[in-house]
């Protein structure tokens, strides 16, 4: 018995530490199988007249304009241009907003003067000051860019604001009759504790850089892929405007995979609720 | 044995909201005129309905805040902020979640200002006193209450403090972890001789730990009595929950606490 029940356990072990192709491919199945069902469908329905071709070519057709364009370096100009305009924006966001949002937690009196000022510039909509921003800063880069940092600051600062405010009282009280400087409390306790609120803002700012973007550069620009986009409906290039938006989609799901993996790394200590 | 800290006619007072009239505040008094001393190397209990302003008495012999009147003295020294002279082990726990069991330790020993490169065997050190060495790597969320609870002691002894309080350390715990983990703070208390003031509502457990055992009456806080528990070698007898001269010694705490509810006060 004693023996049967040992091979049991040991082989059940086996089977956890072998690699089973099956179970891998029910995995990916699992995982692809509504995206493929997608693009099928988006196949089909222009071929059988579900939709006007014109308007509604086929994904294959949208896939080889894309990789024709990736190919000519077309859409790497575009892409480059809009990366770069939101990967500014959003830096500096960070640069500026975190680092302003821990002070105004942790005084008092700056949250007390400043937070009905930063509810009003919170509920505005960052496209409304849009014309306000080509207005003032022409329709450069420089408009683009502070759009895109107007857009991501708000997000990022509140919930640095919230982060610091609500920090585990027991901790710094914990930490004070350790008798540590008012500096090591905050670099120490504050900051670390801060940073799962924190992320959830630069998140949201992740998001909200891209819709500010395309938007941005839909109105006014000379490249970029909301420029693409516009500029191949008036041309009726309608594939390749199809290609762009495509674009956009792998440009949102590469930045918010990157800001989860750096997310990931830094609280680390988090228990996961998913595990 | 000399005297380590003497609680001297202290009283603590906080202004509060009151209820009758709006936008008025009003004074509260949580402790009044409160006196004992403890002797070094004495584990001292103290024990107290809800209300008898134990948190607060923790938080002046913390020096996180100061006593509206009388004193706090150390070593004949006035208390008059915190410092690494006294390590306190909270109810939460209180561990940061981002460090792991070992990190939580560095911290006090980072605090204490101690060389980096001792850290490690100081840390390793403290895990084994409490029985946590092959969880030095373990985040606290990954650790079971009783597991948090050595980690946050260890904490508070890696610094060397010569006084350790206790603010119902072990009140979040189940009962068999808590007995387990009361023998090991007795068993720790001997090794390392500190002075420990130990807070709890449990009377078991004050008379269990407590050479002498500080009752403390309600609203405001007041020292009622302080009972000499007189047993010793706590630790070699298995059952001592059942000793007579543990039952008598319970008895007695037991009586004074619920003398008020017998006299109709809090009815």
């Amino acid at each position: 018995m004693v023996a049967i029940s040992k091979q049991v356990k040991s082989s059940r072990r086996l089977q956890k530490l072998t690699f089973n192709p099956l179970l891998t491919l029910q995995k990916l199945f699992k995982q692809s199988i509504v995206l493929l069902l997608f693009l099928v469908t988006w196949e089909v329905a222009p071929r059988i007249g579900l939709v006007d071709p014109a308007f509604f070519p086929t994904f294959s057709e949208v896939a080889a304009s894309w990789w024709n364009m990736l190919i000519t370096n077309e859409l790497f100009s575009h892409f480059s241009a809009s990366i770069i305009r939101s990967i500014a924006g959003f830096g500096l966001a960070i640069v500026v907003a975190i680092p302003l949002g821990l002070i105004i937690g942790w005084y008092p009196i700056a949250r007390d003067l400043l937070n009905p000022i930063l509810e009003l510039f919170r509920n505005t909509a960052a496209l409304a000051l849009l014309p306000v921003f080509i207005l003032l800063l022409g329709i450069g880069e420089t408009s683009k860019i502070a759009i895109v940092f107007f857009a991501c600051t708000w997000p990022i600062l509140l919930n640095t604001i919230a982060a610091v405010r609500n920090v585990d009282p027991l901790l710094i009280k914990s930490a004070r009759s350790m008798n540590i400087s008012s500096f090591a409390l905050f670099y120490k306790v504050i900051l670390p504790a801060s940073i799962p609120t924190m992320f959830t803002g630069i998140r949201m700012a992740g998001t909200g850089a891209i819709l500010v973007l395309i938007a941005a550069e839909m109105v006014g620009a000379k490249e970029g892929l909301g420029y693409f986009i516009t500029y191949s409906q008036y041309n009726f290039m309608i594939p390749e405007m199809y290609a762009g938006i495509i674009t956009i989609s792998l440009l949102g799901l590469l930045i918010n995979y990157g800001l989860l993996a750096l997310e990931k790394r830094l609280s680390r200590w988090k228990q996961d609720p998913n595990a | 044995m000399g005297e380590k800290i003497k609680v001297d006619r202290v009283t603590k007072s906080f202004s509060i909201r009151d209820n009758d009239q709006k936008g008025a505040s009003k004074e509260f008094t949580a402790i009044s005129n409160m006196e004992f001393s403890v002797n070094e190397g004495e584990f001292l209990t103290i024990v107290g309905p809800s209300g008898c302003g134990k948190s607060t008495l923790l938080d002046l012999l913390g020096g996180l805040s100061t006593p509206t009147k009388g004193r706090i003295l150390l070593d004949g020294q006035e208390i008059k902020g915190p410092g690494l002279d006294r390590g306190t082990v909270f109810q939460q726990y209180a561990l940061f979640p981002w460090k792991t069991a070992r990190g939580n330790i560095e911290f006090g020993l980072e605090a204490k200002g101690i060389p980096k490169r001792e850290w490690r065997a100081q840390s390793d050190h403290y895990l084994d006193l409490v029985g946590l060495k092959s969880f030095a790597d373990r985040y606290p969320h990954e650790l079971s209450g009783g597991m948090k609870q050595r980690v946050a002691i260890a904490r508070s002894l890696a610094f060397n403090p010569d006084v350790l309080l206790m603010d119902e350390p072990f009140a979040a715990l189940d009962a068999q972890t808590r007995e387990t983990l009361q023998s090991e703070l007795l068993r720790i208390w001997e090794k390392t001789k500190k002075t420990i003031i130990f807070i709890t509502h449990g009377i078991d457990e004050a008379v269990y730990l407590g050479q002498r055992v500080v009752i403390l009456s309600a609203n405001p806080g007041r020292v009622k009595k302080i009972v000499s528990i007189p047993l010793t070698h706590r630790l070699a007898d298995a059952d001592i929950r059942s000793n007579p001269a543990f039952v008598k010694a319970r008895h007695e705490v037991w009586s004074l606490l619920h003398e008020d509810e017998y006299a109709g006060l809090y009815i």
